[in-house]
């Protein structure tokens, strides 16, 4: 039988038929992810139109504490959002030192020396659960924490670092655990054989062909928590002025700036609420543009 | 400095399964010592026994005494990494660091261990490396190029050329050229022979010739049943054992007809 004869048995018919099934299903696709960019385009649109105006030097460069204006000799708010910037960086910044190592420590356990030990699963279990725990609750911890060590009344800006860490390690441990797993045993095994210890193998073998998504992994795990206005509400509370020291007194973030200038119901309020929403996806889309670099340096490079 | 190997009683396993069962031998130094036998004996078992790679598995562990120029490898004062670094092994698939170039590739064993090299040297150590593990003609051009974009028969005696470049005195081969065509075939015999002279080598292969070619002595594995351990029937001078072997089976492996 020639090849000829073999194609010939798909008839026309036959033929039309799965293209327009192919022409069906693709349009299908197409319309699903038109449905799903339509909100993010709106949104993106929303906040870019609504921001973009207010966003100039004063917002940056001023906090809200109330000054004596020398032209009008009235009391004026300084109308920025200085102090809420400078708090959302450093809370997350906090937030980042605390989980990244407690987050890579746990998986490198989980891979490389945990196994199916009983220790191994109750932690996966617990990290599990963890990820679960409501936002508001994380931030009760951390007021807890620090009431019952310091007292009443306790605020400072770690106390948020911690509540938004709590939320971060899930993700941190699970990412991370995975990047690991992917990693082939072929590599651990070349290493060991080259005669190099086991510690050295993890930190110079395995960490560094799984750091890409390592990096990507913190990266998500810090777009999750950044946004995140309970805990830090509950934890941090709120300030007028700008306050760099993480460890005295409150701080303002961007999310609940966004939510009190929202709350005062003014014209400029609103202004400035979405102005801080607009900074909001601005930091977490540098965030993920970063994270995409760093896995594109680090990836495992197989070009010739 | 090339050392012989004593193996004595080994009996090999992977949690509760025995893998491989009472094996003795002595390997000698400065010759190269080939192990044949069907696939699931236990070659590979029985390699990464002789540098302390099998104990890395969960659950695997080794019985017996395996003593290399006196001292014995599972003594609980050896340190594994020690004899690893003593040791040397390349792999049945190759296995290049895939986030390091071909030059890094070479000097891992160093640079994983931290070990300072003055550029000069190091430049010496991949050539010399890479010329050893005929290499060098094909990537001299681009050192800094990732490892994993060679072919596979290049990655694998870029792996080679990384095991030889931390001079062990002993060096596993476990099917090194399963992967290569006919001419790097014979480049890495034609190594093994240079090598001779200064390290003990142990090969496996399921190369009848190659086996013949290249070893001095050689260690015919092989299974009872399916599910049982695979023992070492037979270990002869290699020229005893394509002529004359003692055991009527190694003769019937060796000449295909087996069964
Ligand atoms: N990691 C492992 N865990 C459990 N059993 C294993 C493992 N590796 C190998 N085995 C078993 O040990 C026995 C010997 O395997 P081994 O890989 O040593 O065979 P081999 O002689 O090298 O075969 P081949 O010629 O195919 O490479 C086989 O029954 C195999 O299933
Ligand atoms: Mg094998």
């Amino acid at each position: 039988m020639s090849t000829a004869d073999l194609f010939e048995t798909t008839t026309g018919s036959l033929r039309r038929r799965r293209a327009m099934t192919d022409r069906l299903v693709t349009g299908v696709i197409w319309a699903a992810f038109a449905a799903t960019l339509v909100p993010l385009v709106w949104l993106l649109w929303v906040v870019v139109s609504k921001g973009l105006p207010s966003i100039d030097g004063n917002l940056l460069t001023h906090d809200m504490v109330q000054r004596l204006d020398p032209t009008t000799g009235k009391l004026q708010a300084g109308g920025g959002l200085e102090h809420a910037l400078y708090g959302t960086l450093l809370v997350t910044l906090g937030a980042v030192a605390i989980s990244v190592p407690i987050g890579l420590f746990t998986s490198i356990y989980l891979v490389e020396y945990g196994g199916r030990s009983r220790v191994a699963r109750t932690i996966t279990f617990l990290v599990d659960v963890m990820t679960g725990i409501p936002s508001i609750v994380a931030g009760l911890f951390g007021l807890a924490l620090f009431t019952l060590i310091f007292g009443v009344g306790t605020r400072m800006g770690i106390m948020g670092s911690i509540a938004l860490s709590l939320l971060m390690i899930p993700t941190v441990v699970r990412s991370a655990e995975e990047m690991m797993r992917l990693v082939p045993n072929d590599l651990r095994e070349a290493s060991y054989a080259l005669g190099v210890p086991k510690w050295r193998t993890i930190v110079k073998v395995v960490i560094p062909t799984a750091l890409g998504g390592i990096v990507t992994g913190v990266m998500l795990a810090i777009s999750r928590v950044i946004g995140e206005t309970a805990p830090l509400l509950v934890a941090v509370g709120a300030a007028e002025a700008v306050n760099r020291n993480l460890f005295d007194g409150r701080m303002m973030t961007l999310p609940v700036f966004i939510m009190t200038q929202y709350g005062t119901a003014t014209p400029e309020g609103y202004d400035r609420a979405w102005a801080g929403a607009l900074l909001l996806i601005a930091i977490v889309m540098v965030l993920n543009l970063t994270a995409r670099l760093i896995s594109l340096i680090f990836a495992p490079k197989t070009g010739r | 400095m090339a050392k012989s190997i004593d193996v004595s009683d080994v009996n090999i396993y992977y949690g509760d399964f025995k893998a491989v069962e009472g094996v003795n031998m002595t390997i000698r130094a400065r010759a190269v010592t080939a192990f044949i036998g069907p696939s699931g004996c236990g070659k590979s078992t029985f390699l990464r026994t002789l540098n302390r790679m099998h104990e890395v598995i969960p659950g695997a562990r080794v019985e017996g005494k395996i003593a290399v120029s006196g001292q014995d490898l599972y003594d609980s004062a050896v340190d594994p990494v020690e004899v690893r670094r003593m040791v040397g092994m390349v792999f049945q698939r190759p296995n290049p660091f895939p986030t390091m170039s071909i030059y890094d590739n070479v000097l891992a064993g160093n640079r994983l261990n931290s070990r300072k090299l003055k550029r000069p040297d190091a430049d010496d150590i991949v050539e010399r490396s890479l010329r050893g593990a005929n290499l060098w003609n094909e990537v001299k051009d681009r050192l800094n190029k990732p490892g994993m974009g060679l072919s596979g028969g290049q990655q694998q005696r870029l792996c080679i050329a990384r095991a030889i470049a931390v001079e062990p005195q002993i060096l596993l081969m476990d099917e090194p050229c399963s992967a290569l065509d006919p001419i790097s075939t014979a480049a890495i015999e034609d190594l093994i022979h240079d090598l001779k002279d200064r390290y003990t080598i142990v090969i496996v292969t399921h190369n009848m010739q190659q086996a013949a070619r290249v070893s001095d002595d050689t260690g015919f594995f092989n299974l009872k049943a399916a599910g049982q351990p695979g023992h070492l029937v037979e270990f002869n001078p290699t020229k005893k054992m394509f002529t004359n072997p003692d055991n009527e089976s190694t003769e019937a492996y060796i000449s295909g007809r087996f069964g």
